[in-house]
This record gives structure tokens, sequence and C-alpha cells, in this order.
């Protein structure tokens, strides 16, 4: 008996230690062939913006590595020859202000909705949501209408006015699930030490959401860095430009394609989004899943 | 330091009467807790005197002034919470002196304040700390420190002991109490713990379904409560409550409890339940007073011989449970005096601690 007993850990044991063996040998499998798999892209781009012209073109040469030398030719031409630098500075300045006045909208947005108890908030809140899911594909022809009337055709601040019709009720509706998982004793707690609406928001809501925040930052930031339909429909000229379609429509002219500058801008326009990830991911999580449990 | 009124205070939730007419006069310095079990509308009321819910009639009234439409900040008042809600992204310091900042208060004031509320609490060493680095008690402690700081008018508790477990719970009690008599803020307190008001309060409001069924010192409410519902829920364990019927003997008077069960009532109370002869009335009668017998000048007439169904041994006790015509009983014995489950023993019952309970108004007689 004492020895079935003395025995029976050890064999669970080794049974746990060799589930957990394969538990992580799958585990690396399947994350090795996805980082393989993600990683391709980029990897391909990189190589082709570091070729010269001439060796992109040869279809002998193999396409996964760098035949005949390094060169920083296509930058220098995408960076020289081409518009890249205004789309770049078009599309900084139209970032800034899309997540600027998203981030300012639906911070109020959501905490009114959130906190404040007026008739139909429920329903606002739900809404505002509903207007996220259709489709800009859907949106830009009516916007177009409203873009001209405006006169704001073929201006980049017509962009500024357009994407926060996407990225505020999806930010709104995050930060409504952020600040409802902050507990209603924390603003009774602000509003009996003297608080008011504003500075509850700014002193207690603001910093305890952060990561909220940030997750709605970087949302409304990447939508308004890559958008690709809106720019397409309403903007024509070189000088109002935004990276997206700037960089596809003047590197690529009819059925030529420069590949070498095209995978360099595209590396170049994908590096603010990379960064701003890179250093904010953990929030970017954090916000995301927060509110999904009661905490 | 002010004193705190309520007259006839009635909130409405659409339908719903969670406060029933209520009134009740809490003087300058006192200690009143509310008690009562889960949706008896002692945290509602609470919330009113904040400030945090409106009073759908009535008044309340702070230091004599009338604060129906005076909105939390500006009734000089602190209220600490269940949950603590403690400001996580500030440090202590600036969890305690949040209120004063908002107020403009002088910086070198702010500091003295917390130092002196943090020196009271004892948690001068946490003052550079953030919520999520202290113990629950230490963050009881903040919460405290937080509404001492302030320095208000009234405090206001609601069931601040209600997370912590059941030593911590002890010592912050005496911990709050210490306080109390330190600083001597008139303090309302909502709690459902029992033991908690009785150890805690200066006056006990027990409340039930929005209404107010008594209002007393702890001694009064634990040996003169006035209605049924305050005799059963104040005293842990809980009153014993029988069927009972009272039948004239002579001159004298019996309670009858079974066909086998019946006891001659203390002359003391008998002019008192003569009025209440041949009435169905509920008999009650605390654990302590059953007993085994005990001393030399006892009235054999109250012993009686059960079967033991369950013993709980408390150390210092045990508490015996048994059955008088399909209810349950418990009794308080000695640990030498109490006999395994399913065996017969000898018990007592002190009479003169007894309740008559006229069920149609449950008011104690």
């Amino acid at each position: 008996m004492t020895a079935a007993v003395a025995e029976y850990p050890r064999a669970g044991g080794a049974s746990l230690k060799r589930n957990r063996r394969w538990a992580l040998f799958t585990s690396y499998f399947f994350l090795i062939l996805f980082a393989i798999f993600f990683l391709t892209p980029p990897y391909y781009m990189i190589v082709t913006s570091l070729k010269s012209d001439a060796e992109v073109a040869h279809l002998a040469s193999n396409p996964w590595i760098i035949a005949n030398g390094v060169t920083l030719e296509q930058y220098r031409l995408l960076f020289r020859e081409t518009d890249f630098l205004i789309y770049f500075k078009n599309t900084v300045i139209v970032t800034l202000c899309v997540v600027t006045i998203t981030m300012v909208v639906s911070v109020l947005a959501a905490f009114s909705l959130s906190r404040m108890r007026f008739w139909g908030s429920g329903i606002l809140a739900t809404g505002i949501f509903l207007t996220y899911l259709i489709p800009d594909t859907l949106l830009f022809i009516p916007l177009f209408q409203i873009v001209r009337g405006l006169g704001l055709l073929n201006s980049y601040w017509s962009m500024v006015l357009v994407y926060p019709t996407l990225t505020v009720p999806f930010c709104t509706w995050i930060m409504i699930g952020y600040f409802q998982s902050i507990p209603k004793e924390l603003d009774e707690a602000a509003l009996i030490d003297g608080a008011g609406h504003m500075q509850m928001l700014l002193k207690i809501f603001i910093p305890v959401a952060l990561p909220g925040i940030i997750a709605a930052t970087i949302f409304a930031f990447t939508v308004s860095w890559a958008a690709f339909v809106y720019p397409i429909a309403f903007l024509f000229s070189a000088d109002q430009q935004v990276l997206t379609v700037g960089t596809v429509t003047s590197l690529i002219k009819a059925d030529v394609y420069k590949w070498g500058m095209l995978m360099a801008g595209a590396l170049v326009a994908a590096a603010p989004p990379l960064i701003v990830y890179a250093f904010l991911m953990d929030y970017y999580i954090a916000g995301l899943t927060a509110g999904a449990t009661k905490g | 330091m002010a004193d705190v009124a309520l007259r006839d205070v009635v909130k409405r939730f659409d339908e719903v009467e969670a406060v029933r007419n209520i009134s009740l006069n809490i003087p300058d310095s006192e200690f009143v807790v509310l008690v009562g079990p889960s949706g008896c509308g002692k945290s509602t009321t609470l919330r009113m005197i904040a400030g945090l819910e409106e009073v759908t009639e009535g008044e309340i009234l702070i230091g004599g002034n009338v604060v129906n439409d005076v909105p939390p900040k500006d009734r000089d008042i602190a209220m600490v919470f269940q949950n603590y809600a403690l400001y996580p992204h500030m440090t202590v310091f600036e969890n305690m002196s949040f209120g004063l900042r908002l107020r403009r208060t002088p910086k070198a004031e702010i500091r003295a304040r917390v130092e002196q509320a943090a020196k009271i609490l004892d948690i001068t060493e946490l003052l550079d700390r953030r919520p999520k680095q202290l113990s629950g008690g230490q963050r009881q402690r903040v919460a405290m420190g937080r509404a001492i700081v302030r320095n208000p008018k009234v405090f206001l508790f609601d069931e601040p002991l209600s997370n912590l477990d059941a030593k911590l719970r002890v010592q912050m009690r005496t911990e709050i109490k210490r306080v109390h008599q330190k600083v001597k803020t008139t303090t309302v307190y909502v709690t459902h713990d029992q033991v908690e008001a009785m150890t805690l309060a200066d006056r006990v409001v027990v409340m039930n379904g929005g209404r107010i069924e008594q209002i007393g010192r702890p001694h009064d409410l634990y040996h003169r409560p006035k209605t049924h519902f305050v005799a059963g829920f104040i005293g842990s364990p809980a009153m014993n409550f029988l069927p009972a019927r009272l039948q004239p003997n002579g001159e004298a008077l019996m309670l009858r409890l079974s066909p086998e069960l019946a006891f001659p009532v203390p002359p003391a109370h008998a002019a008192r339940y003569r009025p209440s002869v041949g009435k169905d009335l509920i008999f009650g009668l605390r654990p302590e007073h059953i007993t085994e017998p005990r001393g030399e000048e006892r009235d054999p007439r109250y012993e009686f011989s059960m079967t033991v169904d369950v013993i709980e041994p408390m150390g210092m006790e045990t508490m015996v449970f048994f059955t008088v015509h399909g209810k349950e009983v418990c009794a308080r014995v000695e640990p030498t005096a109490a006999k395994p489950p399913g065996q017969p023993i000898r018990l007592y019952a002190n009479l003169n601690h007894m309740h008559l309970i006229d069920p149609a108004t449950e008011s104690v007689l």
C-alpha cells in the first residue's frame, strides 16, 4: 500500500513532464512556422529594396538573396526623385490631427456614456458602435458629396474630417468598456473629496484608464496611417496625397512597377507604426482585454 | 463636528421603495451603526446622507442645515467604502491629500495633516507606496486616513470591513473604535454584521425592509428587543424561537412548548403575560440561557432532558443542538457537560430571560 502510494506521484510526475515537453515542442513548432510565414514578406521587401533595378529585373537571379552587392540607391531615388517626403509629411499631419480629435471626442463621449446617467445613454452607446460596422467602401460615396460640399475635395484636410468617422466609434467603444471597468466607488470617492466631473475625468479616469487610452490611440493611429479607400477617392494631386496611395500611384506607372522603390517606400512607411507598436504593445494588449472580466 | 438628522426620509427607485419613512437623530460625536440584512435600505440611507443618492421625500440635516440639495463635496463629510476606493495611480500620500489639494489647502498644512493622520493610523512608513503594494488591512487604514485628513463634520462608513479576513476584521474593528475615541467625529457606520454593530456602536439602528425596527444601545437591543426581527437578528448564535401557549395554573402561568415540555412562567413575568393566556405565541430564549444545570439555588421545575442532535465545540463552551416538537434549539453548555450526538442530556432553561412574541404584530410582549 505504502509502495503504491509512493510510486503513484512519481508516475504522475513523469507523465506531467512528458506532457509539458510535448506542449512546449508543439508550441515552438507552430510559433516558428508562423514567424516564418509572417516575416517572409518583410524580408522580401528588405532584400528587394537593397537591390539595384537591374538585379530586380533580372529574371534569372534568385529573388531571396542579394547577389550583386547591397545598394541604397532605391532609398536615394525614393527621397530625391519622388514626392515621397511630401506624402510622408501629409500623412504625419493627418495622423496627428486625427489621433488628437479622436481621443478628445471619444474620451469625453465614453466618459459621459459610461458614467453620466441620462435618458437614452445605453441606446446611444450601442448606436455609436453600430456606425463602426458600416464599411468605408459604402460610406465613401455619401462622404464624397459632403467633402465636395465643404470644398475640401483634393485637400488632405478632408482626411482629418473623414477618418474620425472610422476611429471615433471604435475608440469610444473601447473606452466605454474601460471606463465601465473602473469601480463606481472611485468616482464617488472623488465626488466626496470635492472633484467636479472634469477634475474626475482628468485626475482619476484618464490616469487609471491609461492602458485603454493608449490602445485606442494606437488604433486611431493605425487607421489613419494605413487608410486607402478615402485618400484614393478624395485626393488627386501629389502635393495633397498621403503615403498609402501616393507611394502606389507614383511608383506604379500602368504596367511598369518600380519594385525596388516600392519596397523601400513600403518599409519606410511601415516604420512609424512598427516603432509605436514595439513600445506600446503591452499597453495595447492590456487595453483590449481590460473589462472583459470583472477585475 | 456636527449632528445629523433624518426626518421622514423616503427613497424610491422607480416603483421600489428602498427606504420607508425613517427618522433618526444622531447627536454630535455619536457613533451610530445601521445594521440589517441585505436590501434593508441601510446603505441607501448612508448614501443619501453622503449625497450620492437623491432623497425622494423628507429632509436630511447636517449641523442643523438641510442638505437635500447640497452636493457631496459641500456637505463636509468623508466616506470609507467597502472596496476602499483608493486611487490606484496615486501614492498613499497623494490619496490622502487629494481632497485637500482640490480645496487648494496650503502645501505645508497638507503635509502636516497627512502626517498627523498617518501617525494616528500607524501608516507613516507607507506614505510613498501605491495601493497595490499594500495589504487589505493597510488599504483600509489608508481609506480611513483619507477620511480623517479632511477633518470632516461626519464620517460615513459603508461596510468597510467586509472585504477583510476574520482576524483582520477584529483588529480593524478595534482600530476604528480607537480612532473614533481620538477624533470624536460624528460617525454613521453601515454593516450587516451584528457583532460589528454591537461592538462599535454607541447606538445601533436595526433596519429591515426599508424601515427602522429599533434604535437603542447595544445592551438594550440584546436584552430588550422590541420586535421578533430584532430578537432574532441580534445575538450569535441567534435566539431560539418555539411556538408556545400560556395556560393558567392557579395563580401562576404555565408555558407549554410541546405536549411533553412545559415550564412555569417566573412570577416576575406573570402579570405582564397574563392578558395573552390562550393565544398562540412565540417563545424566545437565547442559547446562553439554556445550559447544563448549574449552582445550588436552581429550580428543578426548569430542568429537562433532551437527546443531542449535533454538538459544536467552540473551546470555551460547546453548542448543543436538539429538537423540540420539530424545531431546532441551541443550548450553550460547559465543554465537560456536553454529550455526544444521540445521547440524552440534562439541561436547564433560565426563563428569567425569556421573551414572548405576538405572531400577529411581530412585537415582543
